[in-house]
């Protein structure tokens, strides 16, 4: 058997783990057992965080299915993905959605983006936010009828969305 | 002009000093970012690769950190100028093996360098001497910051930057420190150390980077998770764990010293002996006996020696550089035999290591 991680050498160190009734097997080298500083039998929860067990399973039932799904902007199926461990375009994070999102809550902290956003984007978010809590407003004084801050409402709403840089910079 | 040229000489890159760098030899932030609607270079056809090299090569070169900095197609540099590279720790292995639609870009002081067409369109890294990490990441930030405006970045309010392997998503930021610690391996204590740091989601790796051994008790600790925390959060995660095991590496050189004197002082004096005297050394037996000369130095038993001296041996002992001092090319035994040669000139006017530690002793860390 091969190790799971580097799929090149000889699988010597073998751990399970029982979790939601499901029996969870990784089979690794003696090396990437090391690297992963799972050669310690205490520290085992660890190997279940930091490989993504559920993961791994998904993938490989993907894989097996018939129809192999691939990337529509890139053409990247799963188990090219499986081989190479990379993905071939930022598209990719949307197709295989649905078993990268196993994987990724093994790998990290989160799975949610916390931290730098490039400054083009942030100003979108920004406005989005805007955008959509002056709708509420909006909706909220036509539901008691004042009509007077609803037309001011909708006047500051056009000009968000004709202009949005200098509504957020004012 | 050429890469040769425009790196300084080991001598005056060995005499970059920082804080605390007894113990941190050099603290690095990478950024990893792609390019929106681009597959990643890994799986680009090479025409495209070309393209988005090209692309990227301008946009960096027009940053205001790299006026006069170097920039090349990884195919227009030799072997040899790769193999500096990474002996230098500017650019990684894999990055080394890469040929046409890929380059590098290094700004002048040789702090950034840019990777194109690594495993993602852009790796970028600050790599300051000592514990710089705030500072590194500051630095890259900027950089960043300055490149967003030209470049359209692959990135998803959920996910954040996107990147060709599913472990460096979110932020794409690696922080690591290159740390030597002979006296925790003498104490055999790292092992203990590792484990722990691996505990906390942290790698521990060695002197190259993944995959490498830990040669001259050099390792690199670095954060592995990108998703989830803000840059800042792994940045002071990291910086916490490395001021922990700067604070493990004095205290097991200071208990060393007190209890095991002999020990100490064997290994070396050893050190030096062979080096010193030896005909034919590889590269890792000098790495190793520079490691246990370089402790030597901190402890106060070769008053004769800078730690920058060590440091531009630590450079001078690997492959790469030793190749250079020599126009023809060399064999393993020749090297083995030129690399003992410039080792014992470089160390003829050095006394021997002394006897027994200096009273008072100097191995205080320097008050922060």
């Amino acid at each position: 058997m091969l190790c799971m991680l580097c799929q090149k050498k000889e699988a010597r160190v073998h751990l399970s783990d029982v979790k939601n009734g499901k029996i969870k097997k990784v089979d690794l080298c003696e090396d990437c057992a090391k690297a992963k500083g799972v050669d310690d039998p205490t520290g085992f929860a660890l190997a279940d965080l930091l490989l993504g067990l559920g993961a791994t399973e998904e993938l490989a039932a993907g894989a097996s299915a018939d129809a192999e799904p691939a990337c529509p902007n890139c053409g990247l199926t799963q188990s090219d993905f499986k081989k190479a461990s990379r993905l071939g375009c930022p598209t990719c994070y949307e197709t295989f959605a649905e078993s990268l999102a196993g994987m990724l809550k093994g790998m990290h902290t989160g799975t949610r983006h916390v931290g730098k956003v490039p400054r083009g984007l942030k100003l979108g978010r920004e406005v989005q936010e805007r955008l959509q809590a002056l709708q509420r407003s909006l909706e909220a004084a036509i539901a008691v009828e004042n009509y007077e801050e609803a037309a001011r409402l909708r006047d500051a709403i056009k000009q968000l969305r004709e202009n949005p840089g200098a509504v957020v910079a004012g | 002009m050429k890469l040769l040229e425009f790196l300084s000489p080991p001598t005056q890159a060995a005499q970059r000093g920082g804080p605390a760098d007894r113990i941190v030899m050099s603290s690095r932030v990478r950024l990893a970012r792609n390019l929106a609607g681009f597959a990643f270079p890994g799986w680009a056809k090479k025409a495209e690769r070309l393209r988005v090299c090209q692309l990227l090569r301008d946009a960096v070169e027009r940053q205001p950190q790299m006026r006069e900095g170097f920039a090349a197609a990884l195919d227009d540099l030799s072997a040899l100028d790769k193999q500096i590279l990474v002996e230098r720790h500017l650019i990684s292995r894999e990055h080394a093996a890469k040929g046409a639609g890929s380059a590098i870009v290094l700004s002048r002081d040789e702090r950034l360098c840019v990777m194109i067409n690594e495993e993602d369109h852009l790796r970028m890294q600050a790599l300051l001497p000592g514990c710089q990490l705030k500072e590194a990441w500051q630095a890259i930030d900027e950089l960043d910051t300055g490149l967003e405006q030209d470049l359209d970045y692959a990135f998803s309010h959920t996910l954040g930057y996107l990147t060709a392997c599913p472990t460096n998503v979110g932020t794409g930021i690696r922080v690591s420190a290159m740390l030597h610690l002979p006296a925790l391996v003498l104490d055999e204590q790292i092992t203990q150390i590792i484990q722990a740091v691996n505990k906390l989601g942290l790698a521990v790796r060695g002197l190259y980077g993944e995959g490498t051994e830990a040669l001259g008790n050099v390792f690199q600790v670095s954060n592995q998770r990108t998703l989830g925390e803000s840059e800042a959060e792994i940045v002071e995660r990291l910086s916490k764990v490395v001021a922990q095991i700067i604070e493990h590496e004095e205290n097991a050189r200071a208990r060393l010293l007190e209890n095991r004197p002999k020990m100490v002082l064997n290994h070396i004096g050893r050190a030096y002996g062979i080096l010193a005297n030896a005909h034919s050394v590889s590269s890792k037996e000098a790495i190793n006996l520079l490691s246990l000369l370089r402790l030597g130095v901190d402890l106060g038993l070769l008053p004769d020696v800078r730690r920058s001296l060590v440091d531009e041996l630590f450079m001078l002992a690997q492959p790469g550089h030793l190749q250079l001092r020599h126009a023809e090319k060399l064999s393993a035994d020749e090297r083995d035999i030129l690399r003992a040669d410039m080792l014992r000139e470089a160390l003829r006017e050095v006394r021997r290591p002394l006897a027994s530690p200096p009273t008072p002793p100097v191995d205080k860390p320097p008050a922060p």
